[in-house]
């Protein structure tokens, strides 16, 4: 009888907080609209969410490229296929690398700091303070972070993928010998623009929106104390990450599997 | 000024009452303290005239208009006459001295940047610390961040100043300054000040008018002189600052001797432990 109520008390507390977090979002939207007339604090935003973001990416990119460079070498070469290796660490990188893994490092880096950092702002009364200032904190904090992850998602999903690249190529050409104008022109020859590019490009952008949500949302609705905004950032990272993780199976099962 | 006409109010649906029946008349232009225990719902009261909490019944009025007014137009522009010092001074940690001053007049008017530098000069010229603008907020004092925060308070020039605990956590010299910023202010910009304390001596020393609040209502009002001398004893108990009373030391519970289960095996030795232990004021 107590693990029902129990079940049922998680129940209504789950639905209780999907439901405040739409009602988030909708805020978090309006916001965000009136924010992108004062672009200056979106840019200001694009700084702190994706130029420190960059070098995790741009690492984590390189080194995923070499591995890929490998691990195709290896392989391709045992059916004497090592010119599609270009194509095949594109095509990783561009439909499922680029944007998984750099909305994984997005969260970890980029969410965990907006959640702390917003949770820290309610906990210290200055979010309070804006509205008592007549100041609406959805258009002056919330909004423009909303806009800029939505910006930021994209562009780190593209540098991840294309220093990728590079990184197949330093292996694929400089340890193996594959030569580079097959190595390229793989690449051209397979990577369609809809199909792989637009396609990894959507994937970005649907995690870059969810992402970024889910960390203003827990930064917003923490409790202000020191453990409630330390719980809130590990949900985030979490949350984000799992929510990215079953979103791109079933925006790959829409684009790919023609469902 | 403000007004508050029997008020009830609790966080949430079967939450415990913070008001039942609340009435409360702050007069224009005087410094009204609203003095209570921690808890008693003292700053709950400047959420209510600020319209970040909404009376669960009767009325909180502001010259004469409800609180909140319909619409978050109207509730806004109702704000741009109020300044509010947050207890923990709440200063935007990531701008400077100068720039926190200056957000209010940035986000409310379309001054050029030329008048807001005189205007914010100004502000902090009147809570001394023009010197400071470059600063950030983690570079200052307590009480620093204090008075940052008071004269960003009264950037927009507003009719009433809300005080939430402005005395906690300051030295001797700050409380003096701020105690001292309270009163001048009010009476040289003309302003109402509510403030919200449980510091009986400061909260005397500055106050036009007094109320107490407990159990959710006013439980003692006047002239500071008045509230002194008065023969109630939850006033007497509050403003001597005495251990035991009206609200009592004990948070309730069961007799101690149940609790440290007298009835049961080794009952006398729980006994005459509670024996041993008991305490009162």
């Amino acid at each position: 009888m107590k693990l029902i109520a129990a079940l049922g008390a998680w129940a209504i507390a789950f639905v209780a907080r999907l439901g405040a977090s739409f009602l988030f979002l909708l805020r978090a939207l309006a916001g965000a609209g009136r924010a992108l007339p004062r672009f200056s604090l979106v840019v200001e935003q694009l700084y702190a969410i994706g130029v420190l973001t960059l070098l995790i990416i741009l690492v984590s990119g390189l080194f995923v490229g070499m591995v890929l460079g490998l691990q195709g070498y290896y392989q391709l070469v045992n059916f004497s296929a090592e010119s599609s290796l270009g194509l095949v660490v594109a095509l990783f990188l561009v439909r499922e690398l680029g944007p998984v893994l750099s909305a994984l490092l997005f969260a970890g880096r980029a969410g965990s700091a907006l959640t702390a950092e917003i949770g820290l702002m309610k906990a210290t009364d200055q979010l309070a303070a804006m509205e008592m200032m007549a100041v609406d904190p959805f258009a002056r904090v919330i909004g423009p972070r909303f806009v800029a992850g939505l910006i930021a998602m994209p562009l780190l999903a593209a540098l991840l993928s294309a220093v990728g690249v590079l990184g197949g190529y330093l292996i694929g050409h400089g340890q193996f010998g594959v030569d580079p104008g097959v190595y390229w022109s793989s690449m051209q020859n397979g990577v369609d623009l809809v199909d792989d590019v637009l396609n990894g490009i959507i994937k970005s952008v649907v995690f870059g929106f969810v992402i970024t949500w889910v960390a203003l949302f827990e930064g917003y609705a923490a409790p202000p104390t020191s453990e409630g905004v330390s719980r809130a950032t590990t949900r985030t990272v979490v949350a984000s990450s799992l929510a990215v993780l079953g979103g791109d199976y079933i925006l790959t099962a829409l684009m790919f599997g023609g469902l | 000024m403000v007004e508050a006409k029997g008020v009830d109010f609790a966080f949430g649906a079967g939450a415990r009452a913070i008001y039942r029946g609340l009435d409360l008349v702050v007069p224009r232009g005087k410094v009204t303290v609203i003095l209570g225990p921690s808890g008693c719902g003292k700053s709950t009261f400047l959420s209510l005239v600020g319209g970040r909490l909404r009376p669960g019944r009767g009325e909180v009025l502001f010259d004469g208009a409800p609180i909140p007014p319909p619409g978050s137009a109207r509730l806004f522009a109702m704000r741009r006459s109020m300044g509010m010092l947050f207890q923990s001074s709440a200063l935007l940690t990531d701008l400077s001295v100068f720039d926190n001053v200056a957000f209010p007049l940035r986000e409310q008017t379309k001054l050029p940047e030329e008048l807001i530098r005189i205007v914010v000069l100004l502000k902090l010229e009147m809570v001394g610390l023009r010197g400071a603008r470059g600063l950030m907020p983690a570079e200052l004092s307590g009480g620093m961040q204090r008075r940052v925060a008071l004269a960003r308070a009264i950037a927009l020039d507003p009719e009433l100043v809300m005080y939430d605990e402005p005395f906690v956590g300051l030295d001797p010299i700050s409380m003096g300054v701020i105690v001292k910023l309270i009163r001048e202010l009010n009476d040289a910009l003309g302003l109402t000040s509510i403030v919200v304390t449980h510091d009986v001596s400061e909260g005397r020393a500055i106050a036009d008018y007094l109320y107490l609040l407990g159990d959710g209502r006013v439980i003692g009002h006047g002239r500071p002189a008045d509230m002194a001398d008065s023969d109630l004893p939850q006033v007497k108990q509050f403003m001597g600052g005495l251990p035991d009373g009206p609200v009592a030391f004990h948070y309730p519970a069961d007799a101690l001797g149940d609790d440290l289960g007298a009835g049961g095996r080794g009952g006398a030795a729980a006994a005459r432990a509670a024996e041993t232990v008991r305490f009162a004021p």
